[in-house]
């Protein structure tokens, strides 16, 4: 299976094609996504797109859900 | 704005969904199937990057590749703007939807308990947990503890443990009193049987305890350290992940938005599968929590009644008749127990978006009070997350779904206007 190269805060990173975003930011070692109002980290927690809390900046665009978007090639992918 | 236009527009790819396409696409009418994730079969046959299938899920997707079905995915819907249109956003556009039958296979959702620690990364859903290793998340040599309640538990370890995940335990709040009826229950229904104990083999060894929960989660940036709670014994357990829900919730927003009538927190159908909205079928996890086999059978039901194939409809009413009685058996052995209301403290956050404490939700009566004075379930999530806690904690009702039914673009509604 091809793999894909994305950027994730910049670091390259390489990861089997098909991998979700979120998943590619737990092999980047990036476990946290967003802050909250009040200032604490905050990772996925229900992985199917409800719980909002995965969102991240994926190609200029916020508040993408990183659990149900699939990484591409060249993707740039910010967490807060 | 793209507009499409259906005969039978199904909200929802997973198995309900899939079955509910598959039947009424032998009318040769033309059907819309529409699912937010980038591929079909909702969590339990979401595919994943390895695309493994069951011969069952496998022969689902073979039925449902056909000239009449349209598959629209990564599509949210996000509102009902009028009579027979439904409002969707992709990333990169907005869709009005027009069909003269609706069908909706929204599913479930995961419960989530508040306890504190709960907001820590680390700490997710168990079927949150299994869709992200599904979906490419590293989980080899991973401690794990699985906990909360319900059947899905077992799957969810034993899935993580055939992908290398080291499984410490799994704490099931529900005593053993309770889960000896489910246990007697089981060969009645030999579907099942088979795939306990098939679960059963890969769980040796694992240990399972009831009567048990989780009652803090600790770190300092991402989980580190569990506290496990069984009667008056408490302990600590150091893990990478810990995957904890609570048993499923109906997925009754879209439904409730559109004006459909609800029972006991489910979308109300009749025979047909059919909702108080004539045009409006409802099939799967979104009319009651009962698993794979029910799915299956109501997404047929309502995908045939929708087509007008009401004989071919029929032949499905004694297997569901039976899937709801597993169901029922389901229900009452993996009830809520009451002591896990204390799970919280003062300062524990019950909503996730908005950071409100459990102490600040005290003041209010009911759910729609604390919204207005708390924002509590006002954020992104718009109560999908906190609602089915406070409904447990506080025994609030919450109040009917105004459009839009998810967060949405500005630009999409404004397309509207």
């Amino acid at each position: 299976m091809p793999d894909t190269q994305l950027t994730i805060n910049g670091e390259t990173v390489t990861v089997p094609s098909g991998t979700i975003v979120a998943a590619a930011l737990a092999i980047a070692n990036t476990y946290t996504t967003r802050r909250s109002i009040h200032g604490q980290p905050r990772g996925p927690l229900c992985g199917m797109g409800i719980c909002y809390e995965c969102r991240v900046t994926i190609n200029d665009q916020p508040h993408r859900l990183s659990c149900q978007t699939i990484c591409e090639s060249g993707m740039k992918v910010l967490t807060i | 704005m793209k507009q499409l236009t259906f005969d039978i527009l199904i909200v929802g790819a997973g198995p309900a969904g899939l079955a509910a396409a598959a039947s009424a696409s032998q009318s040769g009418l033309q059907i819309g199937l529409v699912d937010d994730n980038p591929t079909a079969g909702g969590q339990i046959w979401r595919g994943g990057i390895q695309r493994s299938r069951t011969q069952q899920a496998a022969d689902w997707f073979e039925r449902t590749n056909r000239p009449e079905i349209t598959r629209l995915h990564q599509t949210r819907v996000i509102a009902s703007p009028k009579t027979g249109a439904l409002l969707a956003e992709k990333p990169n556009e907005t869709l009005l939807l027009r069909f003269e039958q609706l069908i909706l296979a929204t599913g479930a959702r995961e419960r989530f308990l508040p306890f504190p620690g709960w907001t820590l990364p680390g700490v997710m859903g168990a079927g949150g947990l299994q869709a992200l290793v599904k979906g490419g998340l590293p989980i080899k040599g991973k401690r794990v503890i699985v906990a909360g309640s319900g059947p899905l538990l077992l799957a969810v370890a034993s899935y993580l443990r055939s992908k290398g995940a080291l499984i410490r335990l799994i704490a099931e709040q529900a005593p053993l009193s309770k889960l000896a009826g489910f246990a007697l229950q089981l060969p009645r229904n030999t579907a099942h049987l088979k795939q306990a104990s098939s679960l059963g083999w890969n769980l040796l060894g694992v240990p399972y305890k009831t009567g048990c929960w989780i009652t803090k989660a600790e770190g300092r940036d991402r989980l580190e350290t569990v506290t496990i709670r069984r009667g008056h014994r408490s302990w600590r357990e150091q893990c990478d992940y810990l995957a904890c829900a609570y048993g499923l919730v109906p997925n009754i927003e879209l439904a409730s938005s559109l004006g459909c009538r609800l029972k006991e927190g489910a979308v109300e159908v009749n025979e047909w599968q059919q909702t108080s909205l004539a045009n409006v079928y409802c099939a799967g996890e979104s009319t009651g929590i009962g698993g794979l086999d029910k799915s299956l059978l109501e997404g047929q039901i309502a995908g045939f009644a929708a087509a007008g194939l009401f004989v071919k409809a029929r032949t499905c009413f004694p297997a569901r008749e039976q899937a709801h009685r597993f169901a029922e058996t389901l229900g009452r052995s993996f009830i809520l127990q009451d002591k896990l209301k204390t799970l919280p403290t003062a300062e524990t956050l019950i909503c996730r978006c908005e950071d409100v404490r459990y102490q600040d939700l005290l003041l209010y009566p009911n759910w729609r009070s604390a919204k207005l004075q708390t924002r509590c379930g006002m954020g992104p999530c718009q109560g999908r997350i906190c609602g089915s806690a406070t409904e447990f904690l506080y025994g609030w009702t919450q109040d009917s779904i105004r459009p839009p039914v998810i967060t949405a673009r500005l630009a999409s509604l404004a397309q509207e206007l």
